[in-house]
């Protein structure tokens, strides 16, 4: 029996950089192949890479939107210089597609026009939720690092006054951003001189401790988890808490075939466990994570409960 | 014209004695719980404390802000609002707040409390800033440790509030209020907590050729040879390896802390309002040592003298210092 077929797939903004081409293909098989039903696009962590490939954005868009998905463009998670600024205005001034906010400046720009709230945006609980909603929020990407308590709590609260519900289900989990860029402090150079250093490492940068052990993630400014967070074991109970879309960080794995994964749970293919263990497969090195949904530190692997 | 106030850090009801007659003209306190991004055992007000600091404070023209800069997770959020309830009841005189919910709060039941923006808000532009003036009426904003003085002074012309900035302690790294890493390797959130890299789960490990780990939930955040005096583990403050680094280098930042008192003239003929100094979780003769120094330099910069800072270098002698961003854009 399906899980829930209502529940929307989604798949999050690509947090590296990519180059063009790399971009284009990805988002052709995401068009033709992969069965998620929205797609976020749009540079959120570094203004520097946009010139790359936003000329690619109108066909990217089409070309998603012909195969059936919904677009969504998202907008930078850190303003502060002029051209942030003035990205940041342009997207909101768009009337299509919808738009995603990551950053307080993206609300003022946008004012009442409607809009979804993004993971940066710090939508934490019902009180702002409620602020949110009555200033022309319609959906909510809830913050990475929520447990399960204050998921239920907030997804309830946003349901109630007709907002969607998004909450990431996989890939690295943003941990930090600053104005400092930490790929190009790592080649010795600054943010101005970078010379798109970043694009070296398609899934980030990799930080081990001086003892070995892999510990975080760095995307020029951003610094995310190592581990990819996976709560396919935790999706049926998210959707019943209410959680209307499970997002997807894109990654350097097949995203198709991750996609097909969840597609597959939510459908009542697959048992959840026989998935669970093919998504660790696709995940290659990477070490998989629930450890903030079930309210301990972030990077742990919790079992699930047995089913009641 | 800049008034160039001093805010204070009072991480207990002693310190905050003690800022007061070193000389400030604010200190900054939070209630015993996860309400305020300090919240470490030992630390920190209740109730009844607070209300005898604040006419403690008041009595010597000393204004008391309650930082409620956290973030309260759904089902929660009754513990900040009553935190507010509190604070009004008390006379505070103003209310430090990041969470758009408690900010709506407070504007709607004490419009006739300021409100100010925490630097847990994160409003870096000019548009930011004017979405919380407009929307909460927010008085004040507390800027990110990120700007150079010249996009500070291009953002007092366009907003309608006062700037605050930080000009000495601690120097955070990661953008504040959007930093889940203590939350990913401890289970405690800064945002909806109030906890940094807690001391609860710090660990200092001597390894067998004398070298010593300090170690943060289990995680080796650094590694210091026998010679070399072991830091805390903050994780921002770590060294880690990577690809182009194998020998392991500080990812992010050097353990350094922020000492602006050269700048104290520019920061002042940009704008800047009021100063803040960190350190609620800094000793008695520590807040009186900064304090004094910065009440001295800043009154001497008031009244048109050159200002002796050689007492502020003096406090941070044998650790690093830096300007940070404040500086250059090299610092990106």
């Amino acid at each position: 029996m399906a899980v829930n077929t209502m529940t929307k797939l989604t798949l999050g903004p690509i947090a590296y950089h990519w180059s063009a081409d790399a971009r284009r293909d990805f988002y052709a098989r995401i068009a033709d192949e992969a069965p998620v039903d929205e797609v976020y696009l749009g540079e959120v962590i570094c203004s520097k890479r946009a010139p790359f490939h936003e000329a690619d954005l109108p066909a990217t868009i089409e070309r998603l939107e012909r195969a059936g998905k919904r677009v969504i463009l998202s907008t930078l998670a850190e303003v502060m210089l002029k051209r942030e600024r003035k990205a940041t205005e342009d997207i909101a001034e768009m009337v299509s597609p919808e738009i995603e906010v990551n950053n307080a400046a993206g609300l003022y720009a946008r004012g009442k026009r409607p809009h979804r709230i993004g993971p940066f945006m710090n939508a934490y609980n019902d009180a702002t939720i409620a602020w949110m909603a009555g200033q022309g929020a319609t959906h909510v990407c809830l913050p990475a690092e929520m447990p399960a308590p204050a998921i239920a709590a907030a997804a309830q609260a946003a349901v109630a006054l007709g907002l969607g519900v998004e909450v990431q289900v996989y890939g690295r989990a943003s941990l930090a951003v600053s104005a400092r860029c930490y790929h190009a402090r790592a080649h010795g150079r600054t943010k101005d001189n970078c010379q798109f250093v970043c694009e070296e490492d398609p899934d980030g940068m990799p930080l081990r401790t001086r003892d070995d052990r892999p510990i975080l993630r760095v995307n020029g400014i951003q610094t995310l988890s190592e581990s990819y967070v996976d709560l396919l074991p935790e999706a049926a109970r998210l959707i019943a808490d209410g959680v209307t879309h499970l997002r997807l960080m894109p990654q350097a794995v097949d995203m198709v075939a991750v996609a097909q994964v969840f597609r597959d749970v939510l459908d009542g293919r697959v048992p959840t466990g026989e998935a669970d263990a093919r998504l660790a497969t696709l995940s290659g090195d990477a070490g998989l994570s629930n450890g903030f949904y079930h309210g301990t530190a972030g990077y742990r692997r919790i079992a699930a409960a047995a089913p009641a | 014209m800049s008034l160039a106030e001093l805010i204070c850090p009072a991480g207990t009801p002693a310190a905050l004695r003690t800022a007061v007659d070193a000389g400030a003209d604010a200190v900054y306190c939070g209630f015993q719980d996860a309400t305020n991004a300090r919240n470490f055992p030992g630390l920190n007000f209740t109730p009844d404390e607070l209300a005898e600091a604040v006419t403690y404070a008041h009595a010597r023209g000393t204004k008391v802000l309650l930082a409620l800069n956290t973030y309260p997770p759904a089902g929660k959020v009754d513990l900040w609002r009553h935190a507010a309830d509190t604070g009004a009841r008390l006379g505070v005189d103003a209310f430090i707040v990041a969470d758009m919910g408690v900010a709506d709060y407070i504007a709607r039941m004490y419009p006739g409390v300021r409100l100010h923006l925490s630097v847990q808000a994160a409003a870096s532009s000019p548009e930011a800033i004017r979405y919380y003036c407009e929307n909460f009426g927010v008085k004040r904003v507390v800027l990110p440790r990120i700007l150079t003085i010249p996009e500070i002074r291009q953002i007092r012309r366009e907003i309608p509030c006062e700037i605050e900035t930080f000009i000495f302690g601690n120097h955070g790294l990661m953008v504040e209020g959007r930093c889940s890493l203590t939350n990913y390797l401890t289970g405690q959130s800064t945002n909806m907590d109030g906890v940094c890299s807690p001391a609860s789960d710090v660990e200092y490990v001597r390894d067998a050729d004398g070298s010593m780990s300090s170690q943060l939930a289990g995680f080796t955040i650094d590694r210091f040879g026998p010679e070399e005096k072991a830091g805390y583990p903050t994780i921002c403050k770590g060294r880690y390896a990577a690809p182009h680094r194998p020998e392991g280098y500080y990812a992010f930042e050097e353990p350094i802390s922020l000492n602006l008192s050269r700048l104290l003239p520019d920061l002042i003929e940009a704008g800047v309002h009021a100063f803040k100094i960190e350190g609620r979780q800094r000793s008695k003769s520590y807040v009186r040592g900064v304090v004094r120094a910065f009440r001295a330099a800043v009154d001497d910069i008031k009244a048109g003298r050159e200002a002796n800072i050689a007492d502020l270098i003096a406090l941070t002698e044998g650790q690093k210092q830096t300007q940070g961003a404040f500086e250059t854009k090299k610092w990106r």
